[in-house]
């Protein structure tokens, strides 16, 4: 045994043992553990293989910065991988596994690359995977995506919820050591609205490692204390396992809180986690500080730990990482932990202070080696000795632990993720958060404040400038009582010169001395160059434990200061966030909202096959049960329709009322066509351009009254056009008056067409709809028998007598079910957007699909609608300009496929006979095809250079998507009806 | 870009519930203006850093289009006016 649990001592709950296993071993930790103390505890020290060598890893920090202890967490479908072992509450039957090992984490294969790494060296990827270019997809792609990331995900669906959450505080406290508590309970005294956030599963931070009494109490129990306070308080909001992982504009936080991510059994009614948007008026950070590892050779051995981590670990959970600990230290810091040790009768084989001389007193018995350092180490699964060098004279010192502390970071990433570069502190030897306004402060060690009790002042300090800030009295807080404390200063060292072996500076990307050597010598000396190229501080940690390292090192190897070399670019996340917690509730189904007709029951009832158009459910076709495909039930819907009569639902359509003396201008500078002479009663086919005189958008406009229309919109357009129409109203033309509002979800709405439409609509409707009193483009308000008043348009999409009849939605399916039953004895038949498109193809209607952003109102052959005349319209000042009425441009056209049972398909370009394809070539493109049940051949609408003289020429549609030609004759676009019999019938 | 707008008739909310149009300073020109003043209106656009005028709907709202001054680089919101009270507007 080397690591083991202490006889006594720790936060953890002794009183019994909890069961996990780590790859496959059961092991017992208990209450209070993370899963880094408990396999510590177990003497697990080897947890994990490195990125790029695969070397044998352990855990490094007792924090959120670990970078070697990453495991894979849960099983099945709770699979997290990349867990941080150090922040992994423990529960009872937790599973982990080690990672990019194979087969075992004691014998992997891919150890070998470190015997290779002479050839593995920075910037390897882009000396070796260069040429052949042929290479880079077929051979270079799979075997770099095989050798990326550690942890493997799983693609089976998440069975947990995640939620998402608002709140709103005078001060967010983001840290709960000594400074953030004391801050949070300056503010919550004075009476602001606080919220306190953790990323540890316990309040306390540094005080819960802390051995030296706080108050004549124990650190930890003083914590426990002023929290009890705190929860007590109602202005308060405790947020355990909470990690504010982004500053954003307004000084609003992201956090994410683990609600349930430490448990054994999730509790289904609970989100797994939450993600947080705290609006907070000011913030303190009091983040503390982060300990920096020592750059020396074999300095990645498992068993090699931050000095304040053995501390953690010996302290709060109550374990020693080994029997007979090596202290290596430039500071004050090694110290500590060496009197931790001692305090638990733990062995230090040594204490090595790299600096000659310090006022820093070693416990009794302990021998210090100053001037000291270490270049190596030996072991194989973990450290077995260490080989010291003082002056020259090397000497191999026996041990099963290191630990190790290279001074302190402020840690101060929130404070830099919105573009203000960290200042280099000389005194500190340490970057500083930049001065950042009053509505964000760190306090405590975060400020490079060391010492407790500059803490706890700091925390309060910061707290009064809020609270007075805010504009209330500040209630005043007494300071705990605390010892004296030593000296925490320590002088930089960024690496042990003189390593026998390789010296890390980033654990988890491999990152070691010479490779920031190699990109000094290469060019890539700027600390963002270094970064890409070496990899160094990429990642999941980021280089929170080594980039501080790495910049020292660079400005040595560059002979500046590292105030010089900067830092990378801090950005969100602090640490990693699920991809659950940022999706929340948006998943599966719920990704979107869900829009359904007011027919949806009906067309349901109808045996509709839906099909998904944007947010909308839509009918797409109706079969019956001896039809084995779609094109059976729409080729018999198409006939049915041509013959009998349809119902089709068209309720999603946009559906905007207009109102006001000045709604008839409005909408005549709206539509391209003129509206002011529309009369009262009648409907019209509308157009809109935009101003550089594209078409917009199509649908109709009725006048139900002098100063009331009701428009239509196409489905798809329907909230664009609708801002479209508000920004005219209130930008363009405020001094119009009129006002209008979309009742799309109001009316269900449906269209009857064929022969039968009027018939069957007139067993359903009260007011005499004869051609004679409701003629073509007729529209007004009707009486439905039973007394229910409707909106009845006779318009036509499908060159048939056709009618769309509105009523209030929540009447839609009983009066579609009239419809129905009274069209039973004509033949009527229920239809879908399928058969829709195939009825407007036939009658050479244009959709979205020919208006699709290109096409001018000529082009699409609507060229005589545009009312010139007009004074002024969206879209008529840009819609005479050079090119854009061109002979030559594309025009609508229909096209028959030569041999009747080929198809087309949109997208397919059009050629001239026996010319190659080409861009110079490209006569047009095919925009629309179906088969025409009515013609009994595939036919299409196409854009065709000077299209409308070429009626009767054979063309190519060339289709090399599909590796197609089909031969097709050029024709008009109405392929049914051309002189409007049946419509106006 | 600021995660809050204060929107006139709404109060402070959520910038996900607006829709950014784009730049508020073009004025739409008289029908007969010269082509190229049309050109410029509809197709030219500055991308100038710092202070911007900008066409925000609050779509999720009151619906009433605003301009929002607002600086690209610092993200500082100077103001938000609605569009119809902001005047000179877009026209």
């Amino acid at each position: 045994m080397t690591a083991y649990r202490l006889a006594s001592g720790g936060l953890v709950d002794r009183s019994h043992g909890i069961r996990f296993t780590f790859d496959g071993a059961t092991l017992t930790g208990h209450a209070g553990d993370t899963l880094a103390s408990a396999l510590l505890a177990n003497d697990t020290l080897l947890v994990g293989r490195s990125f790029k060598y695969h070397r044998p890893r352990g855990i490094v920090t007792a924090g959120p910065s670990e970078p070697n202890g990453l495991v894979t967490i849960g099983s099945g479908v709770r699979r997290d991988p990349n867990t941080r072992a150090t922040v992994a509450e423990l529960y009872d039957g937790l599973e982990a596994r080690s990672q990019n090992r194979w087969p075992s984490l004691a014998y992997d294969i891919g150890a070998v690359n470190n015997l290779m790494s002479r050839f593995l060296s920075a910037g390897f990827y882009y000396k070796t995977f260069m040429w052949p270019a042929a290479f880079w997809e077929k051979v270079y792609e799979p075997l770099i995506r095989r050798a990326a990331g550690l942890g493997r995900t799983d693609l089976p669906r998440d069975p947990d919820s995640y939620e998402k959450s608002w709140a709103h505080c005078d001060l967010l406290v983001v840290g709960s050591g000594p400074a953030g508590l004391s801050a949070a309970l300056v503010a919550a005294r004075s009476g602001l609205r606080v919220i306190l956030a953790e990323q540890d599963f316990v309040f306390g931070g540094a005080l819960l490692s802390e051995a030296m009494p706080i108050g004549g109490e124990p650190a930890y129990v003083f914590a426990r204390r002023v929290v009890e306070e705190l929860q007590s308080s109602p202005n308060v909001t405790l947020l355990p396992r909470t990690t504010v992982f982004g500053w954003y504009d307004d000084n609003v936080f992201g956090a994410v809180e683990r609600v349930q991510k430490g448990v054994a059994v999730v509790d289904a009614t609970k989100p797994v986690e939450r993600m947080w948007r705290i609006v907070a008026k000011h913030a303190i950070l009091a983040t503390g500080a982060e300990e920096r590892p020592l750059v020396f050779g074999g300095n990645d051995r498992p068993g090699i730990l931050t000095a304040s981590a053995v501390s953690t670990y010996a302290n709060r959970f109550g374990v020693a990482a080994g029997e007979s600990v090596t202290v290596f230290t430039n500071g004050a810091s090694g110290y500590r932990t060496a009197r931790d040790l001692a305090a638990q009768g733990v062995e230090i084989a040594a204490l090595i202070d790299s600096r000659p001389a310090s006022g820093d007193i070693a416990p009794a018995g302990v021998r210090l080696l100053r001037g000291g350092a270490i270049v190596d180490t030996k072991g194989r699964h973990r450290v077995r000795a260490v080989v010291a060098d003082r002056g020259g004279f090397e000497e191999l010192i026996a041990c099963d632990a290191v630990a190790m502390s290279g001074g302190w970071s402020p840690v101060i990433h929130l404070a830099c993720q919105r573009g203000g570069k960290p200042v280099w502190s000389e005194a500190l030897q340490a970057f500083m958060a930049p001065d950042v306004g009053s509505g964000l402060v760190m306090a405590g060690a975060a400020a490079g404040h060391y010492l407790l009790s500059e803490c706890f002042d700091d925390g309060a300090r910061k707290a009064s400038a809020v609270v007075e800030a805010v504009g209330r009295s500040v209630s005043g807080v007494e300071q705990p009582v605390i010892g004296e404390e030593a000296d925490p200063s320590f002088t930089a060292l960024w690496h042990v010169p003189g390593a026998k072996s390789k010296a890390f500076v980033d654990f988890q990307n491999d990152v070691h001395t010479k490779d920031l050597g190699l990109a000094v010598r290469e060019g890539f000396g700027h600390v963002e160059h270094a970064k890409r190229y070496t990899t160094g501080g990429m990642a999941t940690d980021q280089g929170k434990l080594g980039n501080i390292n790495a910049i020292g090192i660079l400005a040595g190897m560059r002979g500046v200061s590292p105030a010089e070399v900067g830092t990378t670019t801090f950005r969100p996340f602090y640490t990693p966030v699920s991809f659950g917690a940022m999706a929340g509730a948006s998943i599966g189904e719920h990704a979107m909202p869900t829009r359904r007709s007011p027919l949806h029951g009906w067309a349901a009832r109808n045996g509709a096959v839906f099909i998904d158009a944007g947010l909308w459910y839509r009918s797409s076709w109706f079969p019956k049960a001896v039809e084995k495909s779609w094109r059976e039930s729409v080729d018999r819907e198409v006939r049915n329709v041509r013959e009998n009569a349809g119902l089709c639902d068209v309720s999603t359509l946009g559906k905007i009322e207009v109102f006001g003396p000045d709604a008839a201008e409005f909408l005549n500078r709206l539509y391209c066509n003129p509206v002011l002479k529309l009369p009262v009663g009648k409907a019209r086919y509308g157009l809109m351009l935009r101003e550089d005189g594209m078409v917009y958008d199509d649908g109709t406009v009725s006048r139900l009254g002098d100063e009331h229309f009701f428009v239509t919109t196409t489905t798809a357009m329907a909230s664009g056009v609708l801002s479209h129409m508000e920004f005219a109203a209130q930008v363009l033309w405020p001094d119009l008056r009129v006002r209008f509002l979309s009742v799309s979800d109001q009316w269900a709405q449906m269209s009857i067409a064929g022969p039968k439409a009027r018939t069957i609509l007139q067993a359903v409707v009260e007011d005499d709809i004869s051609n004679a009193s409701f003629p073509f483009l007729a529209a007004r308000e009707v009486r439905l028998k039973g007394n229910l008043k409707a909106r009845l348009f006779r318009i036509s999409f499908s060159g048939e007598l056709a009618y769309e009849l509105a009523v209030p939605a929540g009447h839609g399916e009983a009066v579609a079910d009239a419809l129905m039953r009274a069209g039973a004895s004509h033949g009527i038949c229920a239809y879908g957007v399928e058969t829709l498109n195939v009825l407007r193809l036939e009658k050479g209607h244009v959709t979205h699909a020919e208006l699709d952003g290109r096409v001018t109102p000529d082009d699409a052959g609507l060229g005589r609608m545009m009312g010139t005349s007009k004074a002024d319209f969206i879209g008529k000042r840009l819609s005479t300009r050079f090119g854009l009425t061109a002979a030559d441009r594309m025009q609508l056209v229909g096209l028959k496929s030569v041999e009747p049972e080929k198809d087309m398909r949109a997208g397919a370009h059009l050629l001239k006979d026996g010319v190659k394809p080409s861009t110079i070539n490209d006569q047009g493109w095919v925009s629309s095809t179906c088969f025409s049940p009515t013609l009994g051949g595939h036919i299409a609408l196409a854009f065709l250079k000077s299209g409308r003289e070429r009626y009767g020429e054979k063309i190519v549609v060339w289709d090399q998507l599909r590796g197609v030609e089909t031969f097709a004759e050029v024709c008009d676009p109405v392929f049914v009806d051309p002189e409007n019999t049946k419509l106006m019938a | 870009m600021a995660s809050l707008i204060s929107c006139p008739h709404c109060g402070t909310r959520p910038k996900e519930e607006f829709f950014i149009r784009g730049d508020a300073t073009p004025v739409r020109p008289a029908l007969m203006a010269a082509e190229e003043v049309w050109h410029d209106y509809v197709h030219l656009r500055a991308n100038p850093r710092g202070r911007i005028r900008e066409h925000w709907q609050h779509v999720a709202g009151c619906r009433r289009w605003l301009v929002v001054e607002r600086d690209n680089f610092t993200h500082e919101v100077f103001g938000v006016t609605d569009a119809a009270k902001a005047g000179e507007g877009a026209r």
